[in-house]
């Protein structure tokens, strides 16, 4: 991740709107002031409606009148066939929960470890002059970058995989928590300490949850750089997986099977982004009265 | 009334003199619940001296050898243009922040570390938003180590007190900024500290929910009986609450001059009196006021 991306990631939290780092979440915390919500929602539907209506035509006509060949440019009933086929053959089912497997271990070890790093380097003036700087050049380094190391330290095994993956999104997790603990309101531990916290204490009780905007919004970008991390390792490792259907379509030659896996890919994606972190931020904007803003 | 000069190389309390009448507040002619050694202060500031580097590295004297003594069960108003170092000061009495040099003492015992006999209120903000009113009010007795019933049951008691029983469960976001005060308020009085330590606390409301406030606190303090060293830029504000006033100097911050407010309670803004008394420290505080400005203005030149 860049720096501009790091930036605009603690921005987004700026205690004031809890979320917006995708323009989907842009969008969809888009409430109208003056006009009624439910017109605004049903605004918002329609919208999305005749774009993708008028998207997925454009798509067909393209397809239909073979303007390049169907082999390189399938019609959308080809991709459709091939998503079906996949979930009836099971492969797209057993692509989605090894993919899923793998993403969630090496997420929750990353969240893990990436708490304590934080937590370290925000306490700790000798971390933080040290370790600081080495997160934040290591963000530079796109995650793929790990893997001819992962594969010689680990060989081409699961181990490398979720190594991988740990690598695309700890960093993301460290840095929101350090941002926290450095960005949220001092007053929070000045009142804290006031009234008698101090220690373990006044982190647990204060600290922590003053700095939960920053680490949702540190958690949230985490599965997304740890997502594309781990769909690019198992492009390489060519083990069972998403990523790895999405090569052999390539090796078949198959562009129906390759836009079909895309799409379950971006549609896991959005999912858990809408699900999870979606949840999470609304639970934290009705807590804390933080408003969505425009 | 009467303006002293130069008070703060002087012995700035006077045991002779009579403490200022505990007016008949609300229904009740009210007493100090808790009265404290008279003889020994309740704060006491020795050379409170505070120093440090600005960003252009130049070192800034924000405090210069502060003297102050606080009686048990007194209202103190603590006056001076902004950027005086008042409420570094109160910070420094809670023991949120390090004096360069001099000290401080509650009831003659020194301090350092922060505790829950001296409550900082803050201007604003001061509440943690993820918790609600009650957790709020509750947050100092937890870290004292208090039983779950007694929490429950204190913060009742003084949300009754400031008359926000029924927004025990709401959350900060939810209640005005006179409320949100009002539950800061009880907050600090549920440790029950001896001295509470206000920071401009009504500075940012409207003038009516203000007034108010102004009653409640004058009405709690006497049942209470606690000390209270409150920080304003308005001297109206302070006349109409403190038994005594020191004015502060912009920059190095200095006692200037102290005065003793021996109007009857209750006061209102509004009276002559008040706004007598308020006139003459303004005249006081006029020159520092400018200085403050002064240096405001060459701050924007230089830019």
């Amino acid at each position: 991740m860049s720096s501009a991306a790091r930036s605009e990631a603690t921005a987004a939290v700026r205690y004031r709107p809890a979320s917006g780092m995708n323009r989907n979440e842009r969008e969809s915390s888009n409430r109208p002031g003056l006009e009624s919500p439910r017109a605004g929602t049903a605004g918002k539907i329609l919208n999305q409606v005749i774009f993708y209506s008028l998207l997925l035509g454009a798509w067909a006509l393209l397809a239909k009148f073979k303007v390049w060949p169907p082999y390189l440019f399938p019609a959308p009933w080809q991709v459709a066939e091939a998503l079906w086929a996949g979930f009836l053959d099971h492969s797209f089912l057993i692509g989605i929960a090894v993919t899923m497997k793998r993403m969630l271990i090496g997420y929750g070890l990353s969240v893990v470890l990436g708490m304590i790093l934080g937590v370290g380097v925000a306490s700790n003036r000798f971390l933080e002059e040290t370790v600081g700087p080495l997160l934040v050049s290591l963000q530079s380094l796109p995650s793929i970058c790990w893997v001819p190391l992962a594969i010689l330290w680990f060989g081409l095994t699961e181990k490398a995989i979720l190594f991988v993956v740990l690598m695309g999104c700890i960093l993301s997790v460290t840095i929101a928590m350090e941002d926290g603990r450095k960005q949220m309101p001092k007053i929070y531990t000045m009142a804290g300490r006031n009234l008698g916290a101090s220690g373990f204490r006044l982190f647990w009780h204060v600290m922590l949850p003053a700095s939960l905007p920053y680490i949702v919004s540190g958690l949230k970008q985490g599965w997304a750089f740890g997502w594309r991390s781990l769909i690019q390792a198992e492009m390489i490792f060519l083990t069972v997986g998403l990523g790895q259907q999405l090569m052999m379509g390539r090796d078949l030659n198959d562009m129906s099977q390759v836009i079909a896996v895309m799409i379950l890919i971006v549609a896991l994606g959005y999912l858990v982004n809408r699900v999870v972190f979606r949840t999470m931020e609304r639970a934290l904007q009705n807590r804390w009265g933080l408003n969505p803003t425009v | 009334m009467s303006p002293n000069t130069n008070l703060a190389a002087q012995e700035i309390w006077h045991p002779a003199e009579p403490k200022p009448v505990r007016g008949t507040v609300g229904r009740s002619a009210v007493l100090p619940i808790r009265p404290g050694n008279e003889s020994v202060p309740k704060v006491r500031l020795e050379d409170v001296t505070l120093k440090y580097a600005s960003e252009t590295g130049a070192g800034i004297l924000a405090l210069d050898r502060i003297n102050l003594q606080v009686r048990p069960g007194e209202f103190l108003c603590i006056v001076g243009p902004s950027g005086c170092g008042k409420s570094t000061l109160l910070h420094l009495i809670a023991s949120l922040q390090s004096p360069t040099s001099g000290a401080i003492a509650i009831d003659d015992d020194y301090v350092s570390t922060p505790g829950t006999d001296r409550i900082l209120m803050f201007q604003e903000h001061g509440l943690l938003p993820w918790l609600t009113v009650a957790q709020n009010v509750e947050f100092g007795m937890k870290m004292k180590g208090l039983t779950k019933a007694d929490r429950a049951e204190r913060v009742r008691h003084y949300l009754r007190l400031v008359h926000l029983s029924q927004f025990h469960d709401s959350r900060p976001h939810q209640l005005s900024g006179g409320m949100r005060q009002r539950v800061a308020l009880a907050r600090a009085l549920a440790t029950e500290p001896d001295v509470l330590l206000m920071d401009e606390p009504f500075a940012a409301l409207d003038a009516q929910t203000r007034d108010m406030l102004h009653d409640e606190l004058e009405k709690i303090w006497a049942e209470t009986g606690c000390t209270v060293i409150f920080v304003t830029h308005n001297v109206r504000e302070a006349v109409r609450l403190a038994d005594r006033i020191a004015l502060m100097t912009f920059r190095p911050g200095r006692v200037k001059q102290e005065f003793v407010v021996d109007l009857p309670r209750p006061r209102h803004l509004e009276e002559v009196e008040v706004a007598k008394t308020a006139r003459e420290i303004l005249d006081s505080l006029r020159d520092e006021i400018n200085k403050s400005l002064e240096a405001e203005y060459a701050n924007e030149q230089r830019r």
